[in-house]
């Protein structure tokens, strides 16, 4: 089976537009996550929001489609690598992306057409030239590792030899009254697995990550296995055990060919609501994880649904590189029953293998695995 | 890649017609589809009371995945984290978003937000089947049977599917289509391939 490597990537966020700016920013303990009085909501709200005049709608490209063509060619740059070839695949990752326009336009059905994320995965496609039919991912919260974890098994399979994977959302009123609808939005900056943690807060941003099977693009770290399940118990609500997730971590180790002692750091969903960080600490004691060093992003970040997995696998990616675990802003004191290894500090060791986790409604869970290259 | 996988059912609901491995099994001249789908429920004595608390596009991929696996499925002969579902369509869940946004001036709804997301159908799935699979939802123009086949068989060549549900299930204002195929290991009389797929999907 051909092995995936990563080529290059980029994080596109309030923090910056290289992968390398977010990371210092992160090193510096500077979080995107702002006290917001906009028109999305009568009562203020904390948020990882760009600027207004940042990557505004245009005639040609919404922001959700700018977001995408931004990460995109900065991902790109310096690979060499050419978009318009026929084992070159594009995946475009989101929950909701041009959902906002409900909000603005007047609803048509030429409206519907624009909104589809089929349309804008096209014009993304058509703007770099790609010549194979772009695939979109929508899968909730998951949809970022799953985005990776298609593109791994697009590789290995061998239909494709390279794939860019890109996600985006791009927070509204439509995104933000329904977490608050839900009670889900944290009064405070989000605090992931801490005792007095109250919910989640959102964040917007953009993130790829191009995989490919050719050897000269070895630059040092792989996809080693990914994995995605169900919890079959409720839509908007996880599991009560954890089982679930278990199982999608126990086989990316297993496609990975590395067991629990194996993992050196994990990147954990830790969306800071009371249910989905109690779930997630069963989960990992289930796997056997529950000493390794974990962290959430959340207090940087915020949430950012379909780009989550991307931005958080992509900061675990400069982790491996740079041997360097960043903390989970926002966490104080261990408030999950099972409890797990939170780091509390910027820690330096070093790291090999490491774990991204994710959940989302719908009861779906993702995980994969990314290790240093031999 | 060898592929020794095959459609051990299907079940289509389109055009007021429920159509069952090929036969029609129920038809209707109800104009309005949410009634519709009500119709196919009463007709098939279904008795699952979350079907009412369903957005259209939840009702109508649980109802045809319900169709589609009675009588054809041995639930039995699987672990439940060996049954995978993979599905796609063009307008995600749109026709639920219209909806949410229209009740967000008023007050926003967290009933409706919830169906605001194209997986929480195949959660739906999973829940009422105990399926806990790898699953996934796609979205493209039109149903891609090319990248499905190659998706899905990778799957079982790779000893992490034994059993699949797959398809297209696409609601939007009065338009809606569900196409599902029960997918398992083994030779049988349809192949899972793109153009035995196609050729139920364009019937």
């Amino acid at each position: 089976m051909a092995g995936v490597y990563i080529v290059s990537d980029n994080i596109t966020s309030p923090l910056g537009t290289t992968t390398a700016d977010n990371f210092a920013q992160l090193k510096n303990g500077i979080s995107g996550v702002r006290l917001h009085n906009n028109s999305m909501s009568d009562t203020s709200f904390y948020a990882s929001l760009f600027g207004d005049d940042t990557f505004a709608d245009n005639v040609q490209h919404t922001k959700f489609e700018q977001l995408l063509i931004a990460s995109i060619t900065n991902a790109l740059e310096g690979t060499g690598l050419e978009p318009a070839g026929s084992k070159t695949a594009l995946i475009i990752s989101s929950t909701k992306g041009n959902i906002s326009l409900l909000e603005t336009e007047v609803h048509t059905p030429e409206l519907n057409k624009r909104i589809a994320l089929h349309n804008s995965a096209k014009l993304v496609a058509n703007h770099f030239g790609f010549i194979t039919q772009p695939i979109v991912v929508s899968n909730a919260c998951i949809s970022g590792i799953l985005g990776t974890v298609t593109g791994m098994r697009l590789i290995e399979s061998g239909q494709y030899e390279t794939v860019i994977v890109s996600g985006a959302d791009v927070i509204s009123k439509f995104i933000l009254s329904g977490f608050q609808s839900f009670n889900a939005i944290s009064s405070q900056p989000c605090k992931p697995f801490d005792a007095d943690r109250d919910g989640i807060t959102l964040g917007e941003g953009a993130a790829t990550i191009i995989l490919s099977s050719n050897p000269k693009y070895n630059r040092g770290i792989r996809v080693m296995g990914g994995a995605s399940s169900n919890d079959a118990n409720h839509i908007s609500a996880p599991s009560r055990t954890g089982e679930e997730l278990a199982q999608a971590i126990n086989a990316s180790l297993k496609q990975a060919g590395l067991s629990s002692s194996d993992i050196d750091l994990i990147s954990a969903h830790g969306t800071a609501t009371i249910y989905n960080d109690e779930m997630e600490a069963k989960a990992i004691t289930l796997a056997g994880l529950q000493t390794t060093p974990l962290n959430s992003l959340k207090g940087f970040y915020g949430h950012t649904l379909g780009a989550a997995g991307l931005i958080e696998s992509i900061i675990s990616l400069q982790s491996l590189k740079q041997n360097i675990i960043i903390p989970t802003a926002g966490f104080n004191q261990i408030g999950v029953p099972t409890p797990v290894n939170v780091c509390t500090e910027l820690t330096s060791q070093p790291l090999k293998n490491i774990l991204k986790t994710a959940s989302g409604f719908g009861g779906c869970n993702g995980a994969v695995i990314f290790s240093k290259a031999d | 890649m060898v592929s020794d996988t095959h459609i051990s059912a299907t079940c289509i609901i389109s055009n007021n017609i429920v159509c069952k491995n090929g036969g029609t099994a129920f038809t209707s001249n109800e104009a309005n589809m949410s009634e519709f789908l009500v119709d196919i429920y009463k007709h098939f004595e279904l008795n699952y009371t979350r079907f009412y608390k369903m957005d259209r596009l939840s009702k109508l991929g649980w109802l045809t995945s319900e169709l589609l696996l009675k009588e054809s499925f041995d639930k039995e002969k699987y672990n439940p984290a060996e049954v995978g579902i993979v599905f796609a369509n063009a307008n995600s869940s749109l026709d639920s978003d219209v909806k949410y946004m229209s009740s967000v001036s008023d007050i926003p709804s967290p009933a409706l937000f919830v169906y605001t997301l194209p997986n929480i159908m195949i959660g739906e799935i999973s829940i009422r089947n105990h399926f806990k699979g790898e699953a996934a939802f796609f979205v493209s123009e039109s149903f891609d049977a090319t990248f499905m086949e190659q998706y899905i068989n990778n799957l079982f060549y790779n000893d992490i599917f034994k059993a699949c549900i797959c398809g297209w299930v696409d609601v939007l204002g009065n338009d809606y289509k569900a196409v599902l195929f029960l997918v398992e290991k083994g030779n049988g009389i349809i192949s899972f391939t793109t153009d035995n797929m196609n050729k139920y999907f364009n019937d």
